[in-house]
């Protein structure tokens, strides 16, 4: 009955083709954007913002980028936490190097360099598929971190062998370093999350989205009707590499404050890799579930015990965690594998016929 | 080239001159001959089967003409240019559109969005414009989805336009794989073993669209099939093959009673 669909005809290709075709779904939106622009920011905590919402937005980019390479265009890569880490030093050089450039730009700038590396580490998708190439990228992810590590210039030669995150100003606000009030930080990365994910949006449903769509559903096929493999695969793998670089830039500067080599190591790859899968394979909404899921559920299992007052240790509580959320992990997976995103979707099916079964 | 002169078909058809022309084509693997110096041509209108029985090199023949495989020895002519070798995408972008054997079509995308494949080749928009779904991604979007939707109704699949392919039952993709070729506008449009697996109404549906296509939009169609019954009532011109050489080539009341061909089919008494 929510989702009552009777009566919203299309006229035209182009209302048929809207990104709402159904108005329950733009109302839907719009009342997420009104939690996301007024209430969270006007009731959140620090807390709050520090441990669910930034990272939430943060790990939905950085899956959503593996997903337009892994859901879309077929192809496995585990050098999703190299390709974060390219985006945050490119992002750090920028902006030591080169320190009246707007902060948001260099973030949106520095996913340039990632997407470079990572059609460079593409390269081999065009000969190998599947588990070999998912190695292939593994290469990557260890020959970067490697470098991360190596490069003394990367780090601007710190000590510590780590970089942080300066001071940087926009119009007289901090929005990073460490006298960047949460809120500000907040809503750049609403901005930028926002809008990739609207040109992820649109370029999946469109020709691009099709020519990945076919590359990953048979490539054979794909190629007699026109399809040239090798852009096809490149260009998923600039996008991809893209937005996961500009996640990576986000990541440090707008969250963490600093970063060393390892935190780019596998383990982030595959937390990234876990929140896409679970999300759904192939969708854009899914990276947002599987975030909120895979980044939020652990934070509120946390605190759950000392608000319902059961006196545990807080070690004993981090060990349930972990069995909790590996335990969803594979309830999810038997339950739904194509993701929560097809959850959803045939949950909104349903409601759209209910109170009838078909 | 040689003669570019049309013919008129027994049902008083008009047909052009040649659109393609394969010459002394052979195509081996590694010590396996599979074609063997065979030549023929497809004039413009023409409905050109192919048949042969098992084995005799027809899918390979078919694979050659999309630009699959590549002739061991022989050239190919097409619109009066002789062929370099390509890789498929170009060959398809050439007008040369194809089904298949064992349905290819793109399992986790809807009807519409895999016939809108079909109109890849068609569409030019920018990375940008796509990403921001404005300008000439939008107007292009539209504009080819009315073509499709013109495809759509044609072959009847307007029901299930927004299904996924996943769900269709095999008639119905074969159906829709028809459609991905045919909203490419192709100048040659290649079926492989269209009406593998049917059954009679659903081979009548298929013979009928083949016919339509041929008629409605003039498509030069070259088709594999096994239903003899199929082929002699749809094709203007038939060749014939065996182990990978040609037996026989002309229209089909000429092919029925070719000595080579009735011994190719049936056997040679000892």
């Amino acid at each position: 009955m929510l989702y009552r669909t009777a009566g919203q005809f299309k006229t035209s290709y182009n209302s048929d083709q809207a990104l709402f075709p159904i108005k329950q779904d733009a109302f839907l939106l719009g009342v997420i954007l009104l939690f996301a622009l007024v209430i969270f920011p006007l009731t959140a905590s620090e807390f709050t913002f520090q441990t669910i919402l930034i990272p939430i937005m943060i790990y939905s980019l950085a899956a959503l980028g593996l997903n337009i390479l892994t859901g879309f265009a077929g192809q496995l890569s585990l050098g999703t936490a190299a390709f974060m880490g390219v985006g945050a030093y490119a992002c750090y050089k920028m902006v030591t190097l080169m320190p009246w450039m707007n902060p948001i730009v260099a973030i949106l700038f520095s996913g340039v360099f990632s997407a470079g590396v990572g059609v460079a580490f593409g390269i081999p998708s065009l000969r190998i598929k599947g588990f070999y190439l998912a190695i292939a990228t593994l290469a990557a992810q260890f020959f970067l971190v490697w470098l991360f590590e190596k490069w003394a210039w990367l780090y601007n030669y710190n000590a510590s062998g780590a970089i942080q995150v300066p001071n940087l100003k926009m119009f007289g606000v901090y929005i990073a370093g460490p006298q960047a009030s949460s809120v500000v930080q907040y809503f750049v990365v609403l901005f930028i999350v926002s809008l990739l994910t609207m040109v992820c949006i649109n370029l999946t449903r469109g020709n691009l989205g099709r020519t990945w769509k076919a590359t990953r559903d048979m490539d054979i096929a794909a190629e007699l009707i026109g399809i040239n493999l090798m852009k096809s695969k490149l260009t998923a793998f600039a996008v991809s590499s893209y937005i996961v670089g500009v996640a990576g830039a986000l990541f440090v500067f707008m969250w963490r404050g600093a970063a060393e080599p390892n935190l780019f190591d596998i383990p982030l790859s595959f937390r990234v890799l876990f929140i896409a899968i679970i999300g759904g394979l192939g969708s854009v909404m899914g990276n947002f579930l599987g975030a909120i899921l895979i980044v939020g559920l652990p934070v509120v299992l946390n605190l759950l015990p000392a608000a319902l007052g059961i006196p545990i240790s807080s070690a004993t509580v981090e060990h349930l965690n972990i069995m909790c959320i590996g335990s969803l992990i594979i309830f999810f997976l038997i339950v739904e594998p194509h993701g929560l995103a097809q959850l959803w979707k045939l949950i909104r099916e349903k409601l759209i016929i209910w109170p009838f079964p078909h | 080239m040689k003669d570019t002169e049309g013919y008129v078909t027994a049902d008083g058809r008009q047909i052009g001159g040649v659109l393609m022309e394969l010459n002394n084509i052979t195509l081996k693997f590694g010590g396996v001959t599979a074609i063997s110096d065979i030549s023929f041509d497809i004039h413009e209108g023409e409905i050109r089967a192919i048949i042969g029985p098992n084995g005799a090199g027809k899918s390979s023949m078919l694979n050659i003409i999309s630009g699959f495989y590549t002739p061991t020895i022989g050239e190919l002519w097409y619109k009066g240019e002789k062929r370099p070798q390509m890789r498929p995408y170009e060959i398809a972008r050439m007008g040369v559109a194809r089904t298949f054997q064992n349905i290819a079509l793109f399992e986790g995308m809807t009807v519409l969005d895999n016939v809108m494949t079909g109109r890849l080749t068609h569409m030019h928009a920018g990375v940008a414009a796509q990403a921001l779904w404005y300008g000439k991604a939008r107007a292009e979007e539209i504009a080819n989805r009315e073509i499709v939707e013109k495809v759509i109704d044609f072959l009847e699949i307007q029901s299930i336009r927004k299904t996924p392919v996943g769900r269709l039952p095999y008639g119905l993709k074969k159906r829709v794989e028809l459609a991905r070729a045919l909203a490419a506008e192709p100048s040659i449009l290649l079926l492989d073993e269209p009406m593998a697996g049917m059954n009679v109404e659903e081979k009548e549906d298929m013979s009928r669209f083949i016919l339509d296509v041929n008629d409605e939009f003039g498509t030069t169609i070259c088709l594999i099939e096994h239903d003899m019954g199929v082929v002699m009532d749809l094709s203007d011109r038939v060749v014939v093959m065996d182990y990978g050489k040609k037996i026989g080539d002309g229209p089909p009341d000429e092919v029925r009673n070719n000595q080579d061909v009735i011994d190719a089919y049936l056997g040679v008494p000892s």
